[in-house]
């Protein structure tokens, strides 16, 4: 895993609230290096996928417009205590990060 | 005898890698050509949204008045029927859409999350329900621009 993230999962019946946070530079391309004067590179996620015990549940396709360390809050449904949650993202480099939590 | 214990250690090794790191083996579709048009109407076309209905199914939280364009929160949830994807466009950033959400069965179509936007601009979403694409639009004042962070 490139990157560390945090992910907070919280339950209300069946309901599962899941908050993350993804440590990522997400730059656009169009900064420059104070120091150096040069244009830093663009890098940033572009797909993210969730998965509920296996079963792919959410796709994202993100831009270099989302911000720095990316936030993504989203819902569940169906979800019981033990049931996994996996995260999985990929950014322009091929670098690849994510995590696996259990629903409490 | 030497090539075949070689074989069978790189079999073992690649399932072994296999096992270790499964979430590697999805692949995910990204639409470059939507996410470098430029113009909000191209990128429109290019992921295939057409007709667009306004609603006010589609719940939209943004602030009217952003002060930093680098962190701009975005809250979206869709009460319009077998909602299957969403789109977000900061009209006047350099490549207008910024993100695209794709719901299965088994997650609410609601998604919250952080973008950029170089200038005060309209911000739209665009939800794909039922193979018709409807439309909810806010005005959002941006302070400082934050396309370069």
């Amino acid at each position: 895993m490139a990157d560390p993230m945090r992910i907070r999962i919280v339950r209300k019946g069946d309901v599962a609230d899941i908050k993350m946070l993804i440590f990522h530079p997400m730059e656009t391309g169009y900064r420059t290096n104070s120091v150096t004067g040069e244009i830093v590179p663009k890098h940033f996620i572009k797909t993210l996928q969730a998965l509920h015990n296996g079963e792919k549940v959410l796709e994202v396709e993100w831009s270099r417009s989302v911000s720095r360390n990316p936030f993504l809050h989203f819902r569940v449904r169906g979800a019981s205590a033990g049931d996994d949650i996996e995260i999985a993202w990929e950014d322009n480099f091929g670098e690849t990060g994510g995590t696996e939590a259990k629903i409490k | 005898m030497e090539r075949t214990r070689r074989n069978f250690l790189r079999t073992i090794t690649a399932i072994a890698g296999a096992m270790l790191f499964p979430l590697r083996l999805i692949a995910a579709p990204w639409n470059e050509r939507a996410f470098d048009e430029v113009v909000y109407a191209d990128s429109l076309k290019s992921v295939g949204a057409a007709g667009l209905i306004e609603s006010d199914l589609i719940m939209l939280k943004i602030p009217e008045i952003a002060e930093n364009g680098s962190i701009v929160p975005i809250q979206v949830s869709s009460e319009i029927a077998d909602t299957e994807r969403v789109f977000v466009f900061a009209e006047k950033n350099p490549q207008p859409l910024v993100a695209s959400f794709t719901f299965h069965k088994g997650v609410d179509p609601f998604f919250a999350t952080r973008i950029k936007m170089g200038e005060s601009a309209p911000v739209h979403v665009v939800v794909l329900a039922g193979g018709k694409y409807y439309v909810a639009s806010r005005n959002v004042t941006v302070t400082i621009g934050g396309c370069g962070e």
